[in-house]
């Protein structure tokens, strides 16, 4: 996903000299590309985010088109309130970029691991939220949020996601992508996770399940009418997300699902435990530890098909 | 300068005097943290900076920024003094309903760069202007007003360390240094001196100066960038309460209004200065 989005990030910016791109002293081989070739429009922060994040909102204010660059949890909560107050309060042209979101960055342990940003960001107005789902999307998403004038938080995995989409996407701002129908359950996912989505999807398929999986790559604004469909016509509802259970994409859907009038639907959230993990390992290790393997979010499924056909 | 005006001295004298009378009507804080500011205002906007009230977003104008967003009593009064927006609107400061809240902020209010009011947001954000007018080679200048209790805040020393780094000496820095913060004396909760020589130690062009003397401050803002290629830095003497005897250096008047009698002696006091 990181390099989806450089690419593309590079190649708006020779078509557009507004894009600036801030990273904070981070990108070691892959920004140079930029940094070589676009040298007005690139900028070293340095190790310093406050004054990234004020420093975007200076030059938004000014007319330019802002990226600013970390890994983890450095370009939001490192900065919230320059976010809250200079980003979002002026409406500024700033795009924040994280690379990392999730556990991407596995064994390098708790400071970076990225697990409540999305609740965090969710929470502040004006700032649209968008986790793509692979580099099709990744590579989408980032000419959208280029072309939305408004604050936008841009969270990614890493790199060397696989590709999940066959072909290019009808990508839009707070639309949900349907990979792939069933009327058994709807699986909505969120960032990264959607490869594990559609590995779920297949293996549910062998057994004669079918499932709807939504790639839910905007989490604010939130596809609702996705979600109210998904609730009228099939059996039940989980969330996928590489995020702590408190505030993501389980609790916005959740929030939608709540106020439905009349409508009734088994639902089950996904994710991480929202306390401090006592294990240490890969990304996938870590996931398999939270039941977010592919294997253990099918078997969560299956439980959460057989409790639905029991209350029935 | 566009427009006729008056004095500077006359000018910081309104402004001690809207201050007073904002404050008085609200019962609002931060009178102190507003009359120390009123010569630093006046040589700005009476002197200083190019701007047009008629045109507050003009693309050319100089930018000012007030950091210590609890000082926009003086800034509000100033900007209407400008002409920025009507005098009639000082009258509801902080009041229910009004355009005016006790942080400045930009929504509704012409002349207001930027909405401020947590500490340490205005050096970095005036970083990104100073920039963008260089790499956009444009001639304005950002002008930045930092407390002295705000220089605290770390952000302000991430903003020093980077403007040096990429010459923007379209920047410029002045800080209200009127030595008294929220709970006591700079000196004595986390004291900053000597505070021009870690902004030259940052690679800044300090200056320092007595706050309230117009003649000098209006010299020095007029004199901007001190050397090319290096952000240049005022630190300014001030006084907390300065004009007000009473008022004077003390640490009741961040939180008290003139209540009762207290604002027709303040007001005396302050159409009587020199």
């Amino acid at each position: 996903m990181r390099n989806a989005f450089l690419d593309s990030l590079f190649e708006l910016a020779q078509r557009d000299e507004r894009i600036v791109f801030i990273t904070g002293d981070l990108g070691y081989r892959v920004v140079e590309k930029f940094m070589e070739q676009r040298p007005r429009q690139f900028l070293n922060a340095g190790v310093a985010e406050q004054n990234m994040t004020g420093m975007a909102v200076g030059l938004a204010l000014s007319g330019k088109i802002v990226f600013t660059y970390s890994i983890a949890n450095f370009p939001t909560m490192r900065c919230l309130e320059q976010i809250r107050n200079d980003v979002c309060y002026h409406d500024a042209n700033v795009k924040i970029v994280s690379v990392g979101g999730g556990l991407s960055y596995g064994a390098m342990s708790m400071t970076h691991h990225a697990l409540e940003d999305l609740g965090v960001m969710r929470c502040i107005p004006n700032l649209t939220v968008v986790a793509p789902g692979d580099p099709i999307e990744t590579r989408a998403a980032t000419r959208a949020v280029a072309a939305h004038n408004g604050p936008c938080y841009l969270r990614l995995g890493k790199a060397g996601e696989p590709v999940v989409h066959r072909s290019d996407v009808d990508f839009q701002l707070g639309r949900a992508i349907r990979l792939c129908d069933g009327d058994d359950l709807t699986l909505i996912s969120t960032g990264g996770m959607l490869h594990t989505a559609a590995e779920v999807a297949e293996r549910l398929a062998y057994e004669g399940i079918r499932i709807r999986v939504l790639s839910m790559h905007t989490l604010k604004p939130l596809d609702a009418d996705a979600v109210r469909a998904a609730a009228t016509e099939t059996q039940a509802i989980a969330t996928l997300e590489e995020h702590s259970l408190i505030g993501g994409l389980g609790s916005a859907v959740a929030e939608v699902l709540a106020e439905l009038d009349g409508i009734k639907v088994p639902f089950k959230r996904l994710g991480i435990p929202p306390e401090f993990s006592p294990h240490i390992g890969s990304q996938q290790y870590l996931l398999a530890q939270h039941g977010l393997s592919p294997e253990g979010v099918t078997e969560s499924l299956k439980r959460v098909l057989e409790s639905s056909l029991t209350a029935v | 300068m566009i427009h006729q005006r008056v004095s500077t001295t006359e000018l910081a004298k309104r402004i001690r005097k809207h201050c007073l009378l904002m404050t008085n009507r609200a019962n609002a804080s931060h009178i102190g943290s507003s009359l120390s500011l009123a010569e630093i205002l006046a040589a700005l906007y009476g002197r200083a900076m190019q701007f047009d009230p008629e045109v507050p977003d003009w693309s050319e104008r100089d930018r000012f920024i007030l950091s210590k967003g609890h000082g926009c009593a003086a800034l509000y009064a100033v900007l209407a003094e400008c002409g920025f927006f009507p005098l009639e609107w000082l009258d509801t400061y902080y009041l229910d309903g009004t355009r005016l809240p006790g942080h400045a902020t930009h929504k509704g209010t012409p002349g207001i760069e930027l909405s401020t009011g947590s500490l340490g947001h205005g050096l970095p954000v005036g970083v990104g202007m100073a920039l963008a007018a260089k790499r956009d080679g444009r001639q304005h200048r950002v002008f930045v007003v930092l407390g002295d209790g705000e220089c605290d805040e770390g952000s302000n020393w991430e903003a020093a360390l980077f403007a040096p780094q990429h010459k923007l000496d379209n920047l410029i820095v002045i800080i209200d240094y009127n030595k008294i913060q929220s709970l006591g004396f700079v000196k004595d909760v986390i004291d900053l001196d000597p505070l021009a020589e870690k902004w030259r130690a940052f690679n800044w062009a300090a200056r320092e100066v007595d706050g309230h003397d117009l003649d000098r401050l209006e010299d020095l803002l007029t004199h901007v960038p001190f050397e090319s290629g290096r952000p240049s830095c005022i630190v300014a003497h001030t006084i907390k309460g300065k004009g007000v005897s009473f008022m004077e250096n003390q640490l009741q008047y961040h939180y008290t209004p003139p209540r009762g009698e207290e604002l027709a002696l303040a007001l005396a006091e302050v159409e009587s200065s020199a």
